[in-house]
């Protein structure tokens, strides 16, 4: 055999091997091939085509890895069983940066599925290799490297703590300013990965001066980016109080609430939960917010979106007005309540009503003012309807008790708390006629009008059809809201009043 | 005689007088004595008892004076202590009064002031107008920009398109596909394919294509009309805004380096001055072909082409570092 005659078997050795590996990553994009391809034994033969002498079959082959192991979570454990993550964290650190985007997708596939995949990427010092990657000048290299940062930071603490150790967060934060618009969306969803976990966390991610690009790139108008810079700074303030001042102090009110129209629905989702995050700690916060013009806005946002969307905002007006009655006054002046009963009337799921009642007994139980204001729109029967209701959920029933317990104390509204005397379990009937025993003492003396529209609404006509046991606190009380009124009106609306005068008829004999 | 005899018997008689009276007083001295001892008790004892209650009478003389003298020396106390008390109680009553008055007035101005909490009230919900006011101009602001945005985009996907259609400009002898002569007027498409130069096509990568030199001026004026001049800015700096990188050029190798001396030569010696231009009469046609050799010549083609994502890589890097594309507007 001649010299070329020998090269060429070496040649076509090599195209073949570049054939199969470029088939094999074209199959991988399709799902379905996958399971074929697993039974057919890929992952040993991509193993030996990773130590391979051609710098392109290397990468091509951790490609495929990397798609494999993306598509699911058993794939990812054979991954790591093969012993491949070694081998690849090595030449992480040699090859060149096609070679390290490709690696750095395998370990993002592989550790993205549980904290157990993302425990073994870390021992085999993954970490480490990644973070090294962040230094380097390519910025897809960077993204990628970022990005599985990211996803093994996003499990628990512990492995966040790992990749905190490694030094990631001061490189993060250079991420951050490049001009890459996929890089600095990456980066700031793993800074947000990051801050979720734990307070001491979330101080490092500061202390490197992260908030203050963050607050900058507030203004960018790519939304994706809005999302994810907006989801960091809701993980860092919700921690502590501290932190949620620190949020504040990068200036980013009022102009997040530019971010409210955004048409992205996402990003208006995050920029609430940024305000419900800090609004939670402090009166000094909430009252920043408020004064910011921020209530309205929100309101607003309520009546445009559906769902789950909606949540953040909720609780928002909740944690605004359960801090102080100035407060949850503001929230009934911008229209708060109205916004919750709509929102009460088109929601369907369990833990949004759940909350809805939460925030309506946080903005009624300060005074009878705000109690007032919950009972004009018609609030009281509906969560009396929650709480009665068999197909609730506990959680929703507890909720909507407390909240309608909370109200009733401070109701001094007669014609509010009159509906609420119809078709009611017992143990809400006592605080009902409870209440209005106390309000026919305190403030019915002084108020004939109140007086008078009570016995014509049919209040009093209704207390007297509830039959009580005699001596129980609820017949105690329906004996003082009588005593208020003279007794021929008390009798004449007793049920069997008409009776009673027909059996006197009976025994009257004319003189 | 006989007076003896009744003298010795006197004597007798007195003897036995004697004797009898002694008897008696012998009898009676018991008796006697403890008579005379009782009744001498007796007189000590009253003499004692007249002591005593002498004694006793001057001792509450002068307990009555001293009991007096100390109760009213502590009724005096008492006075001055109910006094002192009542004078206590009185300031009491008037201080809580300047409290009482203080504390509502301290309350209304500065805790719950009534009307601050009114003003605050009212402020805030104007506050709330303000901010839905300036977020809806601020919304209609981007939805235009997004807008013209969708249009620029339009505009420049239909100018593509007449290049790509140039051959099916209408001629003197046939009307194109677009210029019916049942139309009252040339179709849209046709107006652009007659403004649209046509270029030969070179060897670049496809997303360059798109930016033939006669680039009609008139597709900029056409946006001018429908929106006010604010945006043209706001476009500007929105493009400005992200900074597009030359592209990496790989280095030549300076090859033909001149002599050392030529290049003194050149720059001692002047130029010939002469009114006439030295240039042939073909020269604009001789560097038009020098340019276009040199473009096709210069980026290099698959400049890392290896397998077919990094084939995907290297496109679209390309296609981002053009900066052509976007200034071919202004």
């Amino acid at each position: 055999m001649s010299k070329k005659q020998i090269v060429r078997v070496f040649d076509e050795y090599h195209k073949s091997r570049m054939q199969f590996v470029q088939t094999v990553a074209d199959l991988a994009t399709e799902p379905r091939n996958i399971q074929v391809l697993q039974n057919a034994g890929v992952m040993s033969m991509l193993r030996a085509l990773l130590l391979d002498v051609n710098p392109s079959i290397q990468q091509t082959a951790a490609l495929t890895l990397g798609r494999l192991a993306d598509h699911s979570d058993d794939l990812a454990t054979v991954v790591v069983e093969e012993n491949i993550l070694p081998s690849l964290v090595q030449s992480l650190a040699l090859q060149n940066r096609f070679y390290k985007k490709a690696a750095a997708f395998v370990l993002r596939a592989v550790a993205k599925h549980s904290p157990e995949l993302s425990q073994a990427v870390v021992a085999c010092g993954g970490v480490d290799a990644l973070v090294s990657c962040l230094d380097d000048f390519d910025p897809g290299v960077k993204e990628a490297a970022a990005w599985a940062l990211g996803s093994i930071a996003q499990h628990n603490a512990s492995l966040c703590q790992s990749v905190v150790d490694a030094g990631a967060v001061p490189l993060l934060v250079l991420c951050l300013l490049e001009p890459e618009m996929a890089l600095k969306r990456i980066t700031a969803s793993t800074l947000s990965e990051i801050c979720k976990h734990t307070p001491e966390l979330a101080q490092t991610v500061v202390d490197n001066g992260a908030i203050s690009h963050l607050a900058q790139m507030i203004f960018n108008p790519d939304a994706k980016l809005k999302r994810q810079v907006f989801s960091a700074l809701c993980q860092v303030s919700k921690h502590s109080e501290g932190l949620a001042e620190i949020v504040i102090e990068a200036n980013i009110f009022p102009a997040a609430l530019a971010c409210l129209q955004d048409p992205d629905k996402y990003v208006k989702k995050n920029v609430v939960t940024l305000m419900r995050e800090i609004v939670k700690h402090s009166l000094a916060l909430s009252e920043m917010i408020v004064a910011c013009g921020a209530i309205g806005v929100v309101i607003d946002y309520l009546g445009h979106c559906q769902g789950s969307l909606r949540l953040p905002g909720i609780m928002l007006l909740g944690y605004v007005a359960a801090h102080s009655e100035n407060l949850a006054m503001a929230v009934i002046l911008s229209k708060g309540v109205h916004q919750l009963a709509l929102c009460l009337a088109e929601e369907h799921e369990s833990h949004i009503k759940a909350a809805i009642a939460w925030s309506i007994g946080q903005i009624g139980h300060h005074t009878p003012e705000h109690a007032k204001a919950v009972a004009t729109c018609d609030l009281l029967t509906k969560l009396l309807e929650l709480y009665v209701d068999a197909s609730s959920s506990e959680d929703l029933q507890a909720k909507s008790k407390k909240a309608l317990k909370t109200i009733l104390q401070k109701c001094t509204y007669l014609l509010g708390l009159e509906p609420l005397l119809y078709d009611v379990p017992t143990t809400i009937l006592k605080h009902v006629v409870g209440q209005i025993s106390k309000v026919t003492q305190l403030v019915l003396p002084h108020d004939s009008q109140a007086r008078r529209l009570f016995v014509t609404s049919g209040g009093l006509k209704r207390l007297q059809e509830i039959e009580a046991e005699p001596g129980s606190p609820l017949q105690e009380h329906i004996d003082t809201i009588n005593n208020s009124y003279p007794e021929e009106i008390v009798r004449y609306y007793s049920p069997n009043y008409s009776q009673v005068l027909l059996e006197q008829l009976e025994h009257y004999e004319p003189a | 005689m006989a007076e003896l005899q009744k003298i010795k018997n006197e004597v007798e008689e007195l003897k036995k007088e004697y004797f009898c009276r002694s008897r008696q007083a012998e009898e009676n001295r018991q008796r006697e004595n403890q008579a005379a001892t009782r009744i001498q008790s007796w007189v000590r004892a009253c003499k004692v008892h007249a002591y005593l209650s002498h004694l006793h009478k001057k001792a509450i003389i002068i307990q009555k004076i001293w009991r007096g003298f100390t109760a009213r020396a502590r009724f005096r106390q008492m006075v001055k202590a109910a006094y002192f008390i009542m004078k206590m109680n009185f300031y009491e009553e008037m201080a809580v009064r300047i409290q009482r008055r203080w504390r509502g007035f301290f309350v209304r101005k500065y805790v719950h002031n009534f009307y601050a909490r009114k003003s605050y009230l009212k402020g805030l919900s104007r506050k709330n107008e303000l901010v839905r006011m300036e977020l809806d101009e601020l919304q209609e602001l981007q939805k235009r920009e997004r807008d013209c945005l969708e249009r620029v985009k339009e505009q420049t996907a239909k100018v593509y398109q007449a290049h790509r259609l140039h051959h099916l400009l209408s001629t003197e002898q046939c009307p194109g596909v677009f210029n019916s002569p049942f139309r009252p007027a040339p179709h849209e498409m046709e107006l652009l394919l007659r403004q649209v130069k046509y270029q030969a096509p070179t060897r670049l990568s496809r997303g360059v294509r798109a930016c033939p030199a006669g680039m009609p001026a008139p597709t900029a004026p056409s946006f001018h009309g429908t929106l006010p001049p604010p945006w043209i800015e706001t476009t500007g700096t929105y493009c400005s805004s992200r900074p597009i990188l030359p592209p990496i050029a790989i280095k030549k190798q300076q090859v033909l380096f001149r002599e050392p001396g030529e290049v003194w030569e050149q720059r001692v010696h002047c130029p010939d001055l002469t009114l006439r231009l030295r240039t042939s009469y073909t020269h604009l046609e001789e560097a038009q072909n020098q340019l276009r050799q040199r473009d096709s010549k210069g980026i290099p083609t698959g400049t890392l082409g290896t397998g077919s994502m990094l084939h995907h890589l290297s496109q679209s890097r390309n296609s981002s570092t053009q900066p052509a594309n976007s200034k071919s507007f202004r």
